[in-house]
């Protein structure tokens, strides 16, 4: 049996068919269209490793089923820079050194960028910590990675103040 | 020759900055390859499956249900395995582990594999490993640390002594003014690493390419050679990028092993990655103890004996047992101090090192019983430390190679405001009412050194390259070994092809033991000085050179150039030197190795002083660690920067110890019950406090030509003690079990 889905990942749009509706986004993502920037670390929803944006959305890929998706609007860690330019988040994390081994980065980085757009943290690092625990670092890079979504909050907020 | 080395390389353009990482892009922008992200044409995909109980047989396996799963290709078992050219229960050296190949219906830990279902999708192969349905003949799990009575062991850790001692501590004990005896309890705890361990494995013939993170290339090689028996040329192990290691990547582990050999089976590349439950078992751990001290002082407060002893576990068919006593060998002034181990088999994975092994269990509990100790003489934690401070290494006597660990002491407790702690316990509250507490820990981690060799190179268009095998598992190596290479070559970083990760590259030995800068660093250093011989010998015996008799003593580089030293306007560049005579390069090897000679004379280990402060809610017991500040004397600082994430990393890990983790064992099955990152716990963000890490200053003319201490692992050492310490402090119940949890309080 074949399932027809259309996803748009990282701005392109495509026509996806599944042979098997076992498949989770990220095992999509990963094991078929070959994005591999998003990481598995438990495939249970607890690491956060493999955190992408889904509809503007922060999301655990490995517990949503691709097939559950069809029309989404995927964004991974692969389309988040513009060319050559980081995105600020990206930026702040290697300023800040929010990461060591890099397992975790790409599911920071997701969750960092949804964080702020939800807006819900603002500058207050306690509540940018409470909005990032989703994420585990086992390396232990959590105070570069609280300054670096800070910064790059800061950043984000004075760019669309002087766009507007 | 060394002594100009060392003062060259101190100048250098690269060592001592803050660099961001090298391969900073690449992590941030998804495109830093782990193994589980290589895709070779054909690719199989594997998933294991692992034993429910922790003792007796597989008796049955339904693999005809499994092969009969659509897009399954293959079941491995026991039956159908390739053979190995070596026993996995061969042990020709200590650092050699036993695996679990598929080599017997026996189990003897939970989560053992046995079996492999190899299919074309990761789903068909995961739905073939549960329709296996394995049955056994279960025998009692034996658990825990009373499980038989103890024995000695030959050898803890990496071959260190069992015991050691020196003086009388009966005596010391007897004719003490006061004495305390006193336990402490650890978890167990497992590694996990966010990236799992995984594999992807390729055939072509007789030769082997294998994707599979590794703190040491060349022992993998070594291993994957002599078991499939080939020639280690024909195997190359990749592993530009771990994601993570903590020790569990130290040594090749039986699932990668069956990756390789199900790649074998089915004659395409095969990927096997570890689902998490699977990290709980066939790939290392801390193994719990249980450690009873002992401490006399005199009437002034000074140490009149201290005796350390650990019990702990391992496997029942390994041997590693976690050498929590030997921290008591290294850190207090005493004239007796007595340290041994004993050990019990239990049902488990064989232990293995974990970050700070021995150390990290070690100093939770050596640091609880001096705060005893302190307090049971009426003197401020900090000053009985201070009193009893080490001026000469405790057993050996040997002076050390440098220790500035009374600079770490007052810098720390200067920042933290230690002034302000209040001397009795439950007296501190914060505005909201809740119990404060104030502690500190001593940290400690030996300055190790191992081999390793690299190979450095000049071209005549003034670029150099440096070769070797080393190993980046967050810890920085893409690029502190670069500016350790850079400079040695006198080059720009970015003049310079830095290579790495690979096992056809030079044998950089291991990243473990906090040592891995320091070896690799002085391997290149090695390679790069030889080099750099090579130019000096062209220009200085050259009339034409400015450089002509300077000797190559007289001459250093620097920005592409030798320079004269007595005259640095003199100089010529790399390119002119190398057009002259001709060659289109100069290459040279170097090796580093530990020094006997200073080895023997110097006792040599980084030092610091952590101070923690906690708050504790009064009714429900809830700990916040609200304040961290570590002091740490570790030798020349390659690149401050990444240092101190190695710190606020390891002080992380001390505050999981205190805290957090703990890996749950039910005595019936054998199995962790907790066996998730939901239920495993480890520090989230918002469980970190506000942490800082003072980089105090320290010169060491001993411990290796750069004068390179280790960081990756001290700085858990003294911080889970701290806390426990101020959680002490904050709510006079000493809780002498970790981690310390809220029920520990209450009860």
């Amino acid at each position: 049996m074949s399932f027809s889905l259309t996803l748009t990942v990282n701005g392109e749009t495509r026509a996806i068919d599944l042979d098997d509706p076992r498949v989770t986004i990220l095992d999509l993502l990963r094991e078929r269209l070959h994005l591999t920037g998003s990481k598995k670390g438990c495939d249970r929803g607890q690491c956060g490793a493999c955190t992408v944006l889904v509809n503007g959305r922060r999301v655990n890929s490995c517990l949503a089923l691709a097939v559950s998706l069809d029309g989404a609007d995927v964004l991974t860690i692969e389309g988040l820079a513009r060319g050559d330019a980081l995105h600020p988040v990206q930026a702040a994390f290697i300023d800040h050194d929010g990461f060591q081994c890099g397992f975790c980065t790409p599911g920071q980085i997701m969750s960092a960028v949804g964080l702020i757009r939800e807006g819900q943290a603002g500058d207050d690092p306690e509540r940018v910590r409470e909005g990032m625990s989703g994420n585990l670092c086992r390396c232990g890079a959590y105070i570069g990675i609280t300054q670096a979504v800070l910064e790059a909050q800061a950043r984000l907020a004075s760019e669309q103040g002087e766009a507007a | 020759m060394p002594d100009i080395a060392y003062e060259q390389a101190r100048h250098g353009s690269s060592i001592g900055q803050p660099l961001t990482r090298r391969d900073g892009i690449l992590k941030v922008t998804g495109a830093a390859t782990y193994a589980a992200d290589n895709r070779p044409e054909g690719l199989l995909h594997a998933v294991m499956a692992v034993s429910r109980i922790a003792r007796g047989r597989v008796t049955h396996l339904d693999v005809a249900a499994a092969k009969g799963h659509p897009g399954v290709v293959a079941v491995m078992t026991g039956a159908n395995a390739p053979k190995l050219a070596q026993d996995p229960d061969a042990k020709d050296n200590p650092f050699m582990f036993r695996l679990d190949l598929l080599q017997s219906d026996q189990v003897r830990y939970a989560h053992q594999p046995i079996a492999v279902v190899i299919a074309e999708t990761l789903e068909a192969a995961t739905e073939g490993a549960e329709l296996l349905a394995p049955r056994y003949a279960v025998e009692p799990a034996r658990i825990g640390l009373d499980v038989e009575a103890p024995q000695e062991p030959e050898a803890v850790g990496a071959g260190d002594k069992t015991r050691a001692s020196r003086g009388d501590v009966e005596a010391g004990l007897a004719e003490a003014e006061r004495r305390i005896e006193t336990v402490y309890e650890t978890a167990a705890q497992y590694h996990n690493p966010l990236e799992p361990h995984a594999v992807v494995a390729q055939w072509d013939g007789d030769r082997l390419i294998v994707d599979t993170p590794s703190q040491a290339l060349a022992t993998a090689q070594m291993r994957l050679a002599a078991l499939f028996g080939l020639d280690p040329k024909n195997v190359l192990v990749r592993s530009p990028f771990l994601g993570g290691g903590f020790g569990s990547k130290g040594f090749l582990f039986g699932p990668q092993v069956l990756g390789v050999m199900a790649a074998k089976l089915v004659g395409r590349p095969v990927k096997l990655v570890l689902r998490r439950e699977q990290m709980f078992g066939p790939v290392g751990h801390r193994a719990e103890t249980r450690q009873t001290l002992r401490l006399g002082t005199d009437a002034s407060g000074a140490l009149t004996a201290l005796d350390h002893h650990t019990l702990t576990a391992t496997s029942s068919f390994d041997d590693f047992y976690e050498p929590a006593s030997a921290l008591s060998r290294y850190l207090y002034a005493a004239p007796a101090v007595s340290t041994g181990h004993s050990g019990v088999r239990v049902d488990t994975g064989t232990p293995l090192f974990m970050r700070a092994p021995g150390e990290a269990s070690g100093s939770v509990a050596l640091e609880g019983a001096i705060d005893e100790m302190a307090e049971a003489c009426g003197l401020d934690p900090l000053d009985f430390r201070l009193k009893n401070y080490a001026e000469a290494e405790p057993i050996s006597g040997r002076p050390f190679s440098s220790k500035a660990l009374r600079e770490c002491y007052a810098q720390g407790a200067a920042r933290f405001g230690w002034d302000k702690r209040a001397k009795a316990p439950r007296s501190m509250r914060d505005s909201a009412g809740r119990l404060v507490g104030y502690g500190v820990g001593t940290a400690l981690f030996p300055a190790l050194m191992m081999q390793a060799e690299a190979r450095a190179e000049i071209r005549a268009d003034g670029t150099g390259t440096v070769a070797l095998g080393a190993h980046d598992m967050g810890q920085g190596a893409w690029t502190a070994l670069a500016q350790i290479a850079a400079d040695g070559l006198g080059i720009d970083l970015d003049r310079l092809d830095f290579q790495s990760g690979r096992s056809d590259l030079p044998n950089a030995g291991i990243a473990g033991g906090s040592a891995h800068t320091a070896t690799a660093g002085s391997a290149i250093h090695s390679a790069t000085s030889a080099v750099l011989a090579q130019l000096a010998e062209l220009a200085t015996g050259d009339e034409r050179s400015p450089l002509y008799g300077a000797g190559n003593a007289g001459v250093f580089a620097r920005g592409g150039r030798l320079l004269r030293r007595d005259d640095e306007g003199r100089g010529e560049s790399f390119a002119d030197i190398l057009a002259r005579a001709g060659r289109a390069s100069v290459s040279a090897e170097g090796k580093a190795a530990p020094d006997p000679a200073s080895r023997e004379a110097y006792a040599m280990h980084a030092h610091g002083a952590v101070f923690a402060e906690v708050s504790v809610d009064p009714d429900f017991g809830q700990i916040r660690v609200t304040r961290l500040v570590g002091a740490f004397a570790a030798g020349r600082i390659v690149n401050p920067r990444l240092v101190t994430s190695q710190y606020y990393g390891g002080m992380i890990w001390g505050v999981s110890f205190a805290l957090h983790e703990t890996a749950v064992l039910d005595p019936r099955s054998g199995r962790v019950m907790n066996a998730n990152l939901g239920e495993y716990h480890v520090p989230v963000n918002a469980d970190v406090p506000a942490i800082e890490a003072i980089l105090v200053e320290e010169h060491d003319p001993h411990v290796n030509p750069l004068g390179i201490k280790g960081v990756g692992e001290i700085g858990i050492t003294g911080t889970a003690g701290a806390i426990a310490n101020a959680v002490y402090h904050a709510t006079g119940i000493r809780v002498r079990k970790t981690p310390i949890t809220l029920d520990r309080l209450l009860g």
